[in-house]
């Protein structure tokens, strides 16, 4: 395969699967209930040993690979959980991002009646700037899973539409969607069969960059207080509460920080190798 | 050209009138009581019917946005009941930091990137060059927090040199002004520097293609002018295009990197209003960013024709 001979496709990818593995194998590799604490185990250093009660009221000792919070809470076990959330986050909104991008898109490049208008709309929409659009619905919704992920998402729909639309323009030019209309095909079929096929290879990849900004974008949300409720541990949450204690305590915010930025660079690493094998077209554009 | 400037004001109607719909429909499309989720949690019921008969509820929907949108176009804001004052005045009073954080910004994002990408071009495919882009993709990949504490840990906590946080006015002296201001804007700027440097990059090596590069080198010009005057000069307009485009990226960046400086400036009126779920504000700020992005915009628009004399109108 030519994509995998990619160096970037390599090592973006490589670095995605093992953080989707640690998230799926939370469980087995040392850590705690994200949620429990203790009074006694407080701002731990990193490194440093202490103890847990779980929720059955048993003390349990606990090696704290790095430190703990303000709560008593464990840092590595946080930050292994919230590893899922990002993901599921993540691969959610650019799914829900790809699925009505590809619906509008679709519509407003085959069917010419509705282009005008709906591309007016993405206009508007991509006047507005992401974050805005994402803290203002999570506001009026309150934040929950599902309403963070559709937030996130929607911003990022105009971006998908705009694709969606230039590649339609130019595919229904080819001669064989010109035979197909020509035989009595169905608008829809046409849409779904004969052009949607052939925008797979950018589709891909704007949908690896659209889960890197949606990653990043659930973490500035929790950041910021406005996300996910604190007590889901999210990597923006962790560092949420670490930042008031940033100056005596640095790693609650380093590690959650680091493991966002490599995995946001992976995804954009992968991202970039699958641009350059799949769609050299857009390669020569940037 | 003056018939261009004229016919863009107008196009920025249409994409102006979208971004007032949505931000109107924002509030009436929820489940709920407008009025009531216009007061925010803490109002009570005499508060609430005020509003109710301010926004028109009665009427039917259009007459709504009608009277909403007369208001906003005279630049009636509404009121913010969590901070007890006229909106407008609200982002009036916080423009100033908000405004200076991202004017020094770009300025350092402009002067550090457009230099790097011209070195990169100009030596495409060397060790410089792939440091460059290996930098670019680092920058887009690292949160604007995630850097802004590293910064404060390494410039503020252990070198000492400036202070972590906080927000000097420039009337209180120019010194404490840009010593709290330096630090966010240079958070701020590396996203936009990766930005700009990857197109300046590209927009010069394709002029460096060119045959006036050739012409330029034969006629015995020295490499700095034929980099600058012809080479760069060329690559001008691509380069204020994601300079534009770039403003969103900035306006989210202000939310972030003003919270983490607590810096008071409208990024920090934003997540204040969310978090109070005071939606006048929210409202507000929204309309005031997007009118200020499309603005930015249409100035580059303009701009071409002074940047690209080839660029008739």
């Amino acid at each position: 395969m030519k994509v995998l001979a990619n160096w970037s496709v390599r090592i973006g990818g490589a670095a995605l699967v093992l953080l989707v593995l640690v998230a799926l194998a939370a469980p087995w590799l040392g850590t705690v209930d994200p949620t429990l604490f203790d009074a006694a185990s407080r701002d731990l250093r990193p490194g440093e040993a202490g103890e847990v009660t779980t929720l059955e009221g048993e003390t349990i000792r606990h090696f704290f690979l790095m430190g703990s919070d303000s709560f008593g809470r464990d840092i590595y076990s946080r930050v292994l959980y919230g590893a899922r959330v990002s993901l599921v986050v993540g691969i959610s909104a650019a799914l829900v991002a790809l699925v009505f991008g590809v619906l509008l898109g679709l519509a407003a490049g085959y069917l010419r009646a509705l282009d005008g208008p709906l591309m007016r709309v993405m206009d508007g929409v991509m006047a507005i700037p992401a974050i805005l659009i994402a803290i203002a619905l999570v506001a009026l919704w309150r934040a929950s899973l599902p309403t963070v992920i559709l937030a996130i998402a929607i911003p990022e729909i105009p971006r998908v539409t705009r694709l969606v639309r230039a590649l339609a323009l130019s595919i229904r030019e080819e001669p064989y969607v010109e035979a197909a209309v020509a035989l009595g095909t169905p608008p829809a079929r046409i849409m779904f069969a004969h052009i949607l096929p052939n925008c797979v290879a950018p589709l891909l990849v704007q949908a690896t960059y659209t889960c890197a900004f949606a990653i990043l974008l659930e973490a500035i949300l929790s950041f910021l207080g406005v996300g996910l409720p604190p007590d889901i541990p999210t990597w923006g949450n962790i560092m949420a509460e670490g930042r008031v204690q940033f100056v005596a305590y640095p790693h609650n915010v380093f590690f959650p920080g680091v493991f966002l930025a490599v995995t946001v660079l992976a995804v954009n690493i992968l991202g970039d190798g699958l641009r350059d094998t799949l769609d050299p077209k857009m390669a020569k554009r940037v | 050209m003056y018939r261009f400037i004229f016919k863009r004001l107008l196009s920025t109607i249409p994409v102006l009138l979208v971004v007032a719909v949505l931000v109107f429909s924002l509030l009436r499309l929820t489940p709920g009581d407008p009025a009531a989720i216009m007061a925010g949690d803490a109002a009570n019921a005499e508060q609430i019917e005020r509003i109710r008969a301010g926004l028109g509820l009665d009427k039917p929907i259009v007459a709504q946005f009608g009277i909403w949108l007369g208001r906003v176009v005279r630049g009636d804001l509404g009121e913010s009941f969590y901070f007890r004052i006229g909106v407008a005045e609200l982002i009036r009073q916080r423009l100033e930091p908000s405004f200076a954080l991202a004017t020094l910004t770009i300025l350092i994002a402009v002067l550090v990137s457009v230099p790097l990408g011209v070195l990169a071009a100009w030596r495409f495919g060397g060790w410089f060059d792939r440091a460059l882009m290996g930098f670019s993709v680092m920058g887009f990949s690292v949160p604007v927090f995630v850097l802004a504490y590293l910064l404060i840990w390494l410039v503020s906590l252990k070198l000492g040199w400036l202070p972590v946080q906080g927000y000097r006015r420039i009337a209180d002296g120019f010194m404490p002004f840009i010593q709290h201001l330096i630090l966010p804007a240079i958070t701020l700027s590396v996203i936009y520097v990766a930005l700009i440097a990857r197109v300046t990059r590209a927009s010069v090596l394709e002029a460096l293609g060119e045959d006036y590069i050739r012409t330029a080198r034969a006629k015995g010009l020295s490499e700095m002018r034929v980099l600058v005057r012809h080479a760069l000069a060329n690559a001008a307009v691509p380069i204020a295009t994601v300079i534009g485009i770039g403003i969103a990226i900035l306006i989210g960046g202000v939310v972030v990197t003003e919270s983490v400086y607590a810096i008071p400036g409208l990024g920090r009126l934003t997540v204040d209003a969310v978090l109070a779920r005071d939606f006048p504000t929210i409202q507000g700020v929204i309309l005031f960013f997007s009118f200020v992005y499309v603005l930015v915009n249409l100035l580059i628009d303009v701009s071409y024709v002074f940047l690209d004399p080839r660029i008739r109108y």
